[in-house]
Parts: structure tokens; C-alpha cells; sequence
């Protein structure tokens, strides 16, 4: 790195980043998009993805840029990278109990083990992650001991949101108590409900990157 | 009917990490289900999703894998903020589910 670069990190690190790149992880249907959604609808306008009940909507990163989140004097720009969800399996015959046929399912499968790929890839190209989990089901799976097991190893920030709290059957609370160690915001994508306190724990977080 | 191995640390160690999942992935696609007495790291994880789903086709829909990571982890591992993977257990999706996990337990029938 050359005398520019060194001092460019060093002022940085002084004044923090002012342009941070936060990529939306979780495992499939936990509500990356919506949120991705709410964040651009609440500070740019405009949507990032589509949403949709079947697993793997979303099978290629997408990016929103030119956001900026602010709380009083506090303001932070941000790109938002949402990410196909993170999965150690993908079988076509569950795309069918939704009703594609066969070709289609079989073409939305192959697609998503590519956006999974995608997604992992995109790791190294992040400031900070949300982690999206769903708060009505087990937070002890597979895909998010290894998607926190890579933040911590690249010491990259992450706050974990607790989504889908509308809904019966939200347990936050158990959220908390598995991964003590992190903050854990509990929101609905959805609703906007605590959706703020997202915002301020983002500023918190991300800002001095 | 599906076989269950364990894997020796002593097997692992003497892996690198490529091979070792390269190992892992090959036995899984045969429809071994592996119990690694030496977990995978995160990263290796990761890069093992990776692979399982370039392999993944209408025969072999992906894995199931649970692993328990550390919580106390040693003065080392919070020095390099890595906490050691404790035990690892993988097999195909087909033939292991998950039907419950929590700090302390792993629940899976294997079909």
C-alpha cells in the first residue's frame, strides 16, 4: 500500500468510513429483501428486489447505493447488498410443492446453488452484515453458525436482526440468549416495527469502519 | 441403509484442507454420513457450501451439516477471534435431518 492508501486508512480510521457496503445474510425466506426494501423505501425511495413465499426468490446479489441513514446530527452512507439466501441444500422438488413444474423448478434450482456460491463469495467484499434470522424458528441451524463463524473470522461487524416479530410464535428472547456475544435488534422487515432501533444500532456499528 | 463413520482427528490432521473436503464431499456423495472428531472451521464450512453446490443435481440435492463451535474459547482463539469447531456432523440431505439442535444437543434420524 502506498503513502496515499496508508494515510487515506489512517484519516478512516480517525473519522470513520463515510461509505460503507452492508450485505443482508441469512438463510432462505428469513426476509433479506424485505428488509432491503424497508432500508431503501425509508432513506432513498425506490425497491432493491422483489419478494415472494418461495424460498430463493432473490438468486443473484442485488445492490441498492446512495443511502443514507441519519439520527439527529449522526449520518451514515451506505450501499446495500442484498444476498441470495445461504443454504446447505437445494432440492427442486420443494420448488414444485409451490407449483412450478418440473423445468422451471429444476432451472430455479440450479440458479439458487448459484446465488449461494454468490453470496458466500461476496463476504470478502463487505464493510459490515445484518444477519437475518427468523425469529419463529430454531436460531441454532447450520447456516448461521457458519455465516457468524466467517464474520468473526474476517472480524467483520454484524448485528443480528431478529425478524418477523409480527408474527405468532416470534421468540426474540431465544435469539439473544444463543448468541449472546452479538446485539440482537428485534424487528419486522414487514411491519417496520423497532425498525428504528435497526437504524441506530447500524450507525452505532457500521460507522467507524 | 446408510452407514455412519467416524472420522479420527488423527485423519483430518493429516488433510489439508482441500483434501480434507474434497474427502468429506466425495464420501457424503457416496451416502456415508461422517461424524469428523475435529470439526470443520467456518471458512471451511463455507467453502464446503461452496462445492456442495456446484455438485448439487437431480440426484444429489445438497447435505445436512451441524456443528458445535467452542463458546469458551481460549486466550488464542480470542486473540485471532476464532473459536474452535468442537464436532462435525455431515451427510446427504436425503438420508439426515435435523429435527432438533440447541448449545448442547444435536437430534437427527437418519432415513
Amino acid at each position: 500500500m502506498g503513502i496515499f492508501g496508508r494515510l487515506s486508512d489512517w484519516l478512516k480510521n480517525i473519522f470513520g468510513k463515510r461509505h460503507v457496503r452492508i450485505g443482508i445474510y441469512g438463510p432462505p425466506n428469513a426476509g433479506k429483501t424485505t428488509l432491503a426494501n424497508r432500508i431503501a423505501q425509508d432513506w432513498a425511495g425506490g425497491l432493491v428486489g422483489e419478494v415472494s413465499e418461495i424460498p430463493h426468490e432473490t438468486r443473484k446479489v442485488q445492490k441498492k447505493g446512495g443511502i443514507v441513514i441519519k439520527d439527529g446530527k449522526s449520518s451514515l452512507r451506505i450501499d446495500i447488498v442484498d444476498t441470495p439466501g445461504i443454504a446447505t441444500k437445494v432440492d427442486f422438488h420443494e420448488f414444485m410443492e409451490y407449483g412450478l413444474d418440473e423445468e422451471e423448478a429444476k432451472r430455479r434450482a440450479k440458479e439458487a446453488t448459484e446465488g449461494v456460491i454468490e453470496a458466500i463469495k461476496w463476504l470478502d467484499n463487505i464493510d459490515g452484515v445484518i444477519l437475518l434470522m427468523d425469529s419463529t424458528k430454531n436460531p441454532f441451524t447450520q447456516v448461521n453458525i457458519t455465516i457468524l463463524g466467517n464474520l468473526e473470522a474476517r472480524e467483520l461487524p454484524v448485528i443480528i436482526a431478529a425478524n418477523k416479530i409480527d408474527l405468532d410464535g416470534s421468540t426474540p428472547a431465544t435469539l439473544k440468549s444463543a448468541f449472546p456475544q452479538h446485539e440482537v435488534i428485534p424487528i419486522s422487515a414487514l411491519t417496520g416495527a423497532n425498525i428504528d432501533l435497526l437504524y441506530k444500532a447500524m450507525l452505532r456499528k457500521f460507522k467507524r469502519r | 441403509m446408510a452407514s455412519v463413520n467416524f472420522i479420527s482427528r488423527a485423519k483430518l490432521e493429516g488433510l489439508d484442507s482441500e483434501e480434507k473436503l474434497d474427502f468429506i464431499l466425495n464420501e457424503v456423495k457416496k451416502g456415508q454420513i461422517l461424524v469428523l472428531e475435529k470439526g470443520l472451521t467456518a471458512e471451511e464450512q463455507a467453502k464446503l457450501i461452496e462445492m456442495t453446490m456446484k455438485k448439487i443435481n437431480e440426484k444429489f440435492a445438497g447435505i445436512e451439516m451441524e456443528s458445535y463451535v467452542n463458546e469458551k474459547p481460549t486466550f488464542l482463539e480470542r486473540i485471532f477471534g476464532r473459536k474452535k469447531v468442537r464436532l462435525t456432523i455431515i451427510g446427504p440431505a436425503d438420508k439426515i435431518k435435523t429435527i432438533y439442535k440447541d448449545k448442547d444437543i444435536i437430534k437427527a434420524v437418519i432415513k
